[in-house]
């Protein structure tokens, strides 16, 4: 299992789109990744699940993946999220 | 004539017969089923129909509003997709043996419920989304067609409330504007109709019955206000007003990103003056190359005691921050006179004007103004901010504010706090600042001329007593010679000067200030286009030239 924790830097913190690009680019991997807020797992390949953290400006999220492709999956993803959020 | 109020949009003004739409209502019954994985099969089957639907809105909305914008449908295919979503609603069909629609409606919203107790005003905007898919979902299920119906002729939209879907699928050519009763400023209804440029009220109570269906209608999105059969009078008025904003609107779209340049080389900036952070929208939208004069009462006259330094702050590097290094020109509180706040607990005054107001209130009671100037500080590390301060009328006070100054600055770096170096200039708006302001510009980063007290002040006539409008003379030669020299004194000091009074707006004098050296003018956003106009079309030194002919003709 592999984890990283990322503190948004989006002023418009994860709303819908950028939360529809994450889910996007989770799905292309077969593990199981996680997004968290405050102790609160949620289904990173789940929009609703995304967006209802609420995660905005300056919150620390933490996401873990686990599963075969686990190390791509965490080197597109911390890209992903240092780009986009 | 009705007349109803709502939060505008986006400005404009749009006149055409109103048509109320009403949605195909979803009536969604609980029918007991008895296969539960053919009715499983039915709502996979109409989910990916209503998924192809969002893809061929998410085109057609590409090719209309951008990408951006189009991003919405993208984001709706996602959610159908949602595997809580998808989850509840088999799981619900699967173990309370009931169709598909009644399962995807209350899956529906329950999950909108989920948005709407979110302690966040877009999040809780998300609500409508969800119901927005759930509904698309159960119409394909139940065979419906709520397409909506084609409008003859150009109309005003009028309803309780449009689903972005809704929205988009309306023909562009039959939309004169959208009038809501419910929806918010941040709803994805508002964020399409300002991105397609048209009159668009939301929140506006008004009646959608035989009393608004089919009348004619006025929208205008300046005032907010939408006019149900308008009597003669208004209509003339308001298509008077139509043709001006037409008109801007066509130098708007031509004189959008030029520099303010005249013809023989000369630069000025132009800037805008607002009142309340929710103007930054306006700023952009005119094109401004900054702000101007930020008048920070608001934060003081909207409150019941003092806005903290936080509070101040949070405000301050919004600006900065959506100013993305733009000048934002911030002038510390002016209040007094004609502005009043309860709870500064001023005494009666019998010549306010001349009383305690602004930089003398807050060097009488520096612990309000070192709060303001530690919130400025902090807020430009985020940006170009700069700090004005009003009401000078001599190098003595400047000093005295330095010090202040030198204090908050101190105490900031004692206490680890990240600040910023902002710009500080002040305003000359007294006689007495024009006849120092040699020695003045030697203190500060720029000058700001306050048209409107300057010539009040000059030509001791009360701003306020309409029964004096025969004797004021905002032209007055004396105005116009203090400003000259106020330029002068600043250019000798190597500093820039502009104007930020009323009079910087007066297009008869633009050619004037040019020509004089002005640096900046800095006008209310609507403004700033029709004066780059004037610039663009002046050339600076034919202008003199010119002057100094009439003049030897004269004498």
């Amino acid at each position: 299992m592999k984890e990283f924790k990322y503190v948004i830097t989006d002023p418009e913190g994860i709303h819908a789109r950028p939360a529809g690009l994450l889910v996007k680019a989770v799905k292309e991997f077969t593990c199981d990744i996680k997004i968290a807020k405050d102790g609160k797992a949620m289904n990173c390949k789940a929009i609703f699940g995304v967006m209802g953290l609420g995660a905005k400006k300056g919150d620390e999220v933490t996401l873990t993946f686990d599963g075969t492709d686990e190390e791509k999956a965490y080197e597109a993803v911390s890209k992903f999220m240092s780009e986009n959020l | 004539m009705n007349i109803y109020e709502g939060k505008s949009v986006f400005h404009g003004i749009a006149i055409g017969r109103i048509s109320v739409y009403k949605k195909g209502e979803q009536q969604v019954k609980r029918v007991k089923i008895k296969d539960a994985e053919a009715e499983i099969a039915r709502f996979e089957e109409s989910k990916a129909q209503a998924v192809k639907q969002l893809q061929g809105l998410y085109d057609k909305a590409l090719c209309e509003v951008g990408e951006a914008n189009a991003a919405i449908f993208e984001v709706h295919q996602m959610m159908m997709e949602d595997d809580g979503y998808n989850d509840s609603i088999k799981n619900m069909i699967r173990t309370q043996e009931i169709n598909a629609e009644y399962a995807v409606a209350s899956t529906g919203d329950n999950f909108a419920q989920i948005f709407a107790s979110m302690d966040d005003d877009y999040m809780k905007e998300r609500a409508a989304d969800v119901r927005d898919i759930s509904e698309r979902i159960i119409t394909v299920l139940s065979g419906t067609d709520s397409a909506m119906a084609a409008a003859k002729e150009p109309s005003i939209i009028v309803a309780e409330d449009l689903a972005p879907s809704e929205t988009v699928q309306l023909d562009k050519d039959m939309v004169l504007s959208f009038v809501t009763v419910h929806g918010s400023l941040n709803s994805h209804t508002a964020i399409l109709a300002r991105t397609m440029a048209i009159p668009a009220l939301v929140g506006t109570p008004l009646p959608l019955d035989e009393t608004t269906d089919g009348k004619l209608g006025i929208v205008d999105g300046t005032s907010g206000k939408i006019y149900v059969d308008p009597d003669e009078q208004t209509l003339t008025e308001m298509k008077i007003k139509q043709q001006k904003e037409l008109e801007r609107k066509e130098l708007l779209q031509t004189l959008k990103g030029r520099e303010n340049v005249t013809l023989d080389g000369k630069k000025v900036m132009l800037y805008a003056n607002i009142g309340n952070i929710k103007d930054l929208a306006t700023v952009l939208q005119n094109d401004a190359g900054g702000i101007g004069l930020f008048r920070s009462e608001f934060i003081y006259l909207e409150k019941d005691s003092y806005p903290t330094e936080e509070e101040q702050f949070q405000i301050y590097k919004q600006a900065a921050e959506t100013m993305a290094g733009k000048r934002v020109i911030i002038r510390t509180l002016d209040i007094g006179a004609d502005k009043q706040c309860s709870y500064f607990e001023m005494e009666q005054e019998e010549n306010p004007a001349l009383g305690c107001r602004a930089i003398r209130i807050c060097l009488t009671r520096p612990e309000i103004f070192k709060t303001q100037l530690r919130a400025l500080f902090r807020a430009s590390a985020y940006g170009k901010i700069a700090i004005m301060y009003p009401m000078i009328t001599s190098v003595k006070e400047v000093k005295r504010i330095q010090e202040i100054v030198a204090l908050v600055k101190e105490e900031l770096t004692e206490q680890g706090i990240d600040f910023g170096e902002p710009e500080q200039g002040i305003m000359i708006e007294t006689p007495a600042a024009v006849m120092v302001s040699d020695e003045l510009a030697k203190e500060v980063d720029f000058f700001s001329i306050g048209t409107n007290d300057l010539t009040q002040y000059t030509l001791a006539i009360d701003r306020q007593n309409t029964k004096l409008d025969e004797f004021y003379d905002a032209h007055h030669p004396a105005i116009l010679r203090m400003i000259s020299m106020v330029v002068e004194h600043a250019h000798r000091a190597g500093i820039w000067a502009g104007i930020c009074g009323e009079l910087g707006a007066d297009q008869t004098l633009t050619q004037e200030f040019l020509a004089m050296g002005v640096d900046e003018l800095s006008v209310s956003p609507g403004s700033i286009l029709p004066l780059r106009k004037i610039v663009l079309e002046t050339n600076v030194e034919e202008y003199k030239a010119g002057k100094e002919n009439v003049n030897r003709t004269e004498t």
